[in-house]
């Protein structure tokens, strides 16, 4: 490049400006690509509430649904499996569920709007997987003095029958609940909050 | 060179001629082949490159055929490969050309790293290539994971599930993060379709510039060799390196052989065995993906494992994934980590054979426990070797500047 008679100082602010203007502007042509891998409209669209009927659900029992492609678990807990949650507080990692993600009405020791219905997210807050529900109080292969509750099978993640974690497990958090409401008694839908609440 | 006598090959010389001013093709073979000097002393070690390069053609030529008969979508990928399985013509061939060339990929791999480490071929002034190399092997595991994906059966659905959420253990981004990378709320025919696209356009696209590249800065300074001394310290009155040969014909040849001998057992797993008992394809891959049900014993195929076990050692989400991303991080390093004044394990002292030695069965160790069902015992011994994989970088940092070592040679050794 001929040097002679050049402004350089002018020459290096053009280069610069230059530059930086493309920069930006290259920034601005990434964001139609980047925005393009988040969930379509239709991906969003098949994310709508959906209605559960409870009649015919015993204590003890589970019944799995899928919700944005999530299995959510409806636990219907007996009332001694509730009066039992408060004897596991002192292995758990969050029994106040402070840093776990619930809607607020389910910030309780039983982590429900109504204590006899769980509601969970199941997949595992460790890496997505879907933990088994072992509801019987007694003995187990990875925990001797079990009181009931989910295990995981993929990285032994365990937690009580609030979806609770345990100390000492690659989970992190609690099991998510996901916003749910009931329209009546034996009717619940997943995906709505209870009006007012949040 | 003798006057050509036919009027044929008087033909063939002035179209190299016409050639040549359009097109430098005479000048690059003589560059990078006739003309380049490689050590003489290669041994089994220098095969690995060359087949490595060899698996790539066969890999990319195997993935073509297989793309006219696969469909990326949730629906019917399970499906198409079932097909291209029983009913193309020579289709359980392309695929099983393809599963298990892809783990041979990784075990040529992961001998060729070895090379490196064996004789210090990452060391100044080749740090470049190795940092190359370790970008290759980072677009490659992103390639085979998401290869993985794509027969869409239980262990790709699943696999996806454990790798997307990683990314989800990064504090506040992580969790939009995992949905921009699905596409959806879950795993998904979107998550599959873009895995697809990554798989056959972009990735391969990606290593093929970095192996040029890798190629490129090995050219720039020829390759090491197991003495670890540089032949180009030695030259004859044409400048020539005393202990170098010619590439071509030396080290062509010898690479032909390698490929053949490659080929033999190769072939003899693709034939005979190329499920590898669960190992190259495992065996709940042959179940259609169902995202309601978790299988019992979640695993990545071979090649993750020992940065699986790494993972799993770790009884806590976010350092799990922190530690496993280090261990891989690490590896960038190697060339600045060793601070020996010799390359080769030939000269150096019994410390680095003890440490290299230890390093190597940690690795496989930590490969065989990443796969196993995890008692409390295998986890105490996964932790145990996650220290000893991270112990011989810290210590190579520092034992390697006051390690013994042995006098240099002058020239080769045979």
């Amino acid at each position: 490049m001929p040097t002679d008679g050049v402004n350089t100082k002018r020459r290096r602010f053009l280069v610069a400006t230059t530059s930086v203007v493309g920069a930006v502007g290259a920034g601005f042509a990434a964001v139609p690509f980047i925005k393009s891998w988040k969930p379509s409209a239709k991906a969003q669209a098949v994310g709508a509430p959906v209605q559960v009927a409870l009649d015919g659900l015993d204590p003890g029992q589970i019944l799995k649904v899928q919700w944005r492609g999530q299995t959510i678990g409806i636990l219907r807990r007996a009332p001694e499996t509730i009066d039992l949650l408060p004897e596991v507080d002192g292995d758990l990692k969050d029994p106040g569920s402070v840093e776990s993600e619930q809607p607020l009405f389910a910030q309780n020791e039983a982590r429900a709007l109504r204590e006899e219905y769980l509601v969970v997210n199941m997949h595992c807050t460790h890496l997505g997987c879907v933990p088994q529900v072992i509801p019987q109080v007694g003995s187990q292969p990875f925990e001797e003095n079990w009181k009931g509750g989910f295990f995981c099978p993929c990285h032994k993640s365990k937690f009580d029958m609030a979806g609770r974690v345990y100390k000492g497990v690659p989970a992190p958090t609690n099991l998510k609940i996901p916003p749910y409401s009931f329209i009546d008694d034996t009717t619940l839908v997943i995906g709505v909050n209870p009006e007012g609440a949040v | 060179m003798a006057k050509p006598v036919s009027s044929l090959a008087r033909g063939a010389d002035s179209f190299m001629v016409w050639l040549d001013k359009r097109l430098p093709v005479t000048a690059f073979w003589k560059a990078t082949m006739t003309g380049y000097s490689a050590p003489k002393n290669f041994n089994f070690w220098y095969y690995l490159g060359s087949l490595a390069l060899f698996v790539l053609v066969l890999q990319i030529l195997s993935g073509i055929f297989l793309t006219m008969h696969y469909k990326p979508s949730a629906a019917e990928a399970f499906a198409s490969v079932e097909y291209i399985m029983r009913d193309v013509e020579w289709g359980w061939f392309i695929r099983y050309l393809h599963s298990t060339g892809a783990s041979f990929f990784f075990i040529v791999v992961y001998l060729h790293m070895f090379r490196s480490l064996l004789y210090g071929s990452h060391r100044a002034p080749r740090e470049l290539v190795w940092v190359f190399g370790m970008l290759i092997y980072l677009a490659l595991m992103a390639e085979a994971f998401m290869g993985y994906v794509l027969p869409w059966g239980q262990m790709s659905y699943w696999g996806a599930q454990v790798i997307i959420n990683l990314f989800g253990a990064i504090p506040t981004i992580g969790e939009p993060l995992t949905e921009w990378i699905r596409g959806d709320y879950f795993i998904s025919d979107a998550t599959l379709n873009r895995f697809f696209a990554l798989h056959v356009i972009a990735l391969p696209l990606a290593i093929f510039g970095l192996v040029l590249m890798h190629l490129v800065a090995l050219r720039e300074n020829g390759s090491n060799n197991p003495d670890g001394i540089e032949i180009k310290e030695n030259k004859d009155e044409n400048g020539v390196p005393v202990d170098g040969v010619p590439f071509h014909p030396y080290y062509t040849i010898k690479d032909i052989f390698g490929v053949a001998m490659f080929l033999l057992l190769f072939t003899f797993v693709l034939f005979f065995w190329p499920e590898a008992g669960g190992l190259f394809l495992e065996h709940d891959n042959f179940v259609p993906a169902n995202p309601l049900v978790t299988p019992e014993h979640i695993k990545p195929v071979w090649y993750f494992t020992p940065y699986y076990a790494i993972l799993k050692a770790v009884p806590d989400k976010l350092m799990g994934v922190i530690l496993m991303g280090l261990s891989v991080v690490v590896l960038f390093f190697l060339p600045w980590l060793d601070r020996s004044p010799v390359k080769s394990i030939r000269y150096k002292g019994l410390w680095y054979k003890v440490m290299l030695g230890l390093f190597a069965i940690a690795f496989i160790r930590l490969g065989m426990l990443g796969m196993a069902e995890g008692t409390p015992a295998q986890t105490i011994e996964m932790r145990v070797w996650t220290l000893v994989y991270f112990g011989f970088f810290v210590l190579l940092y520092f034992v390697s500047p006051r390690g013994k070592t042995k006098p240099l040679p002058e020239r080769l050794t045979h």
